[in-house]
């Protein structure tokens, strides 16, 4: 039985129909991103999840329990790290973990020896008695993850994990939360970036305008939207682009084929799919991609 | 893995989990007071400077009649400074629901009203110190106390109700507002509802219009009630009757606005 489900999720803000009809299953121990831009709805989603928000129709199980009419035991098993740092800046990190561990009602001995292995876990110990405004980024979204965690939560809901950070926090956080997945936590993450996506979804579901408009791994999605691809511009300004599986073999091949037409190539280069070329190709209607699309009717 | 799905423990009974719960969150929003050193300093010493303004400089020119001006001003020092209070609780109720802080305790299994509670209790506690130095300075300069004990616990109750009221109000504003800067400004309203009661000048000595509003004022029948009380005079019942009218009908404004305000900010 997945251990997150929903079925015809459904909300609207006035005339703004924010979710469509929203189907989603994660089974137990999977990892699955939801994959859009700002406004597709991936929030809502995870707030509904999440017990924050009520639908206007439509039903979700988490963890075994209802989120509407049990909100309390999916609390119990859950934990959401928002969009934003949900921390005191005003709190040491130490003081903001041994808080949310009372409230996550940890034993009373359990308090502060969970707060400080986390803390460890996490690289923060050395930081454990400073104000959290003193923290960096990448140290405060660390802090806000290793607070989720204190719960021992069996749901992790991560909203934008990474949005905001540079590069190196972002591998660093990226490594935390494989630990997190490796312990056996089923998470539910919503990225703009595909990149995010495929380092650590299991499945992806791919969310525009308030509907899912493709499901799959991956590389199921990347295959779907055409693998990577030589681009070439011409000095007439056209541009051709020749499907290849990226290897330096099918390249060298298809750069010996240009020579060989003659063609007055001006630039090229060897690109791979993005959220972009996902977009473009899944919100252009392709029969193709019916069959990454289970749950679409 | 094993470690993730093991149980929570069980339940102690709700009652006790939710003051835990709330015991935590006062305990945090106490913490954050004592680090906000410019707001705490302005929110205790403040007080003190207004008192030893109002009493040196326009105090001489103000006629209080058989009181000695020290005497009359002292309720309404303490009654403005809970004016003061408000605005930090209100921007730091706004700075909470503006920030994602106040999510997280909506997804985890407490009752996230415990959050307002705490602002509350802290607002409670840093009114109680600067009424405590405002008090202790006013005695220095000849502040004539002469309550017995039951009149001096009357009247800090009738205070402390109404310091409760308006850090209720406080929390509705800060709910209400678009965000921490908004929130204090929408409290500054609350520093000038004392000047024109009984506070700071006797109700009769203003204009006709103004006496009208000062009569309907709130803060009168709390001053006067306080007044009297610490100075070991008799109070009327319609003025007591009054003043606990007024805390406990603010303290319900307060307190429903607040919760309808926090259900609905989603």
């Amino acid at each position: 039985m997945p251990v997150i489900s929903a079925r015809g999720l459904r909300k609207s803000y006035g005339d703004l129909v924010v979710l469509d009809g929203v189907d989603l299953d994660v089974e137990r121990g999977q990892v699955l991103a939801l994959l859009g831009p700002n406004g597709a709805g991936k929030t809502t989603i995870v707030r509904i999840l999440s017990t924050l928000l009520a639908p206007d129709a439509g039903t979700a199980r988490v963890a075994g329990h209802d989120v509407l009419s049990d909100p309390t035991r999916v609390r119990a098993a859950i934990s959401l790290t928002g969009q934003d740092v949900a921390l005191d800046d005003l709190l040491t990190g130490e003081e903001n973990m041994r808080l949310m561990a009372r409230l996550a009602h940890l034993p009373r001995a359990e308090v502060r020896s969970r707060s400080a292995e986390l803390l460890e876990q996490f690289g923060l110990t050395d930081a454990a008695r400073r104000l959290v405004r003193t923290y960096s980024g990448g140290m405060r979204r660390r802090l806000d993850l290793a607070v989720s965690l204190l719960g021992r939560p069996q749901v992790l809901f991560l909203d934008e994990p990474t949005t905001g950070l540079d590069p190196r926090s972002r591998n660093e956080l990226w490594d935390v939360i494989r630990g997190v997945v490796a312990a056996g936590a089923t998470v539910l993450l919503t990225t703009q970036y595909l990149e995010e996506a495929d380092q650590l979804a299991d499945r992806v579901a791919v969310i525009d305008h308030g509907r899912i408009i493709a499901q799959g791994t991956a590389d199921e999605l990347k295959t779907a939207v055409g693998s990577a691809h030589v681009e070439l511009v011409l000095r007439d300004g056209t541009v051709q682009r020749l499907a290849t599986d990226g290897s330096v073999a099918d390249v060298r091949r298809l750069l010996g084929d240009v020579e060989l037409r003659r063609l007055d190539v001006a630039g090229w280069q060897v690109r791979t799919p993005t959220l972009d070329d996902v977009f473009l190709t899944l919100t252009t209607s392709r029969p193709a991609l019916a069959a990454a699309t289970p749950g679409e009717h | 893995m094993a470690a993730l799905t093991l149980e929570r423990m069980p339940s102690v009974p709700a009652l006790a989990t939710r003051l835990r719960d709330t015991t935590a969150l006062i305990g945090r929003s106490v913490r954050r007071s004592t680090r906000q050193t410019d707001t705490l300093l302005i929110s205790v010493l403040l007080p003190v400077m207004i008192l030893l303004m109002f009493v040196y400089v326009f105090g001489g020119a103000i006629d209080s009649g058989q009181t000695s001006y020290v005497d009359f001003v002292v309720p309404g020092i303490i009654i403005l400074t809970a004016g003061y209070g408000a605005s930090s609780t209100a921007v730091d109720v706004a700075n909470d629901v503006h920030g994602g802080i106040v999510d997280r305790f909506r997804s985890m299994p407490i009752r996230p009203t415990g959050v307002l509670t705490g602002h509350v209790v802290a607002s409670l506690l840093r009114n109680a110190v600067s009424a405590a130095l405002v008090i202790g300075v006013a005695l220095l300069i000849g502040f004539d106390a002469a309550a017995s004990f039951g009149a001096w616990v009357a009247a800090l109750g009738i205070i402390a109700a109404y310091v409760l009221a308006m850090s209720w109000i406080a929390v509705a504003i800060g709910l209400v507002a678009s965000g921490p800067e908004a929130a204090s400004g929408f409290t500054f309203g609350m520093l000038f509802i004392p000047y024109v009661s009984s506070a700071f000048v006797p109700v009769a000595s203003m204009p006709a219009v103004l006496a009208a509003i000062g009569a309907w004022n709130p803060v009168t029948p709390i001053a006067d009630m306080v007044r009297n009380l610490l100075l070991g005079a008799s109070v009327p019942a319609s003025t007591v009757l009054a003043a606990v009218a007024w805390c406990t009908g603010l303290l319900v404004v307060g307190l429903t606005a607040s919760s309808l305000l926090f259900r609905r900010r989603r």
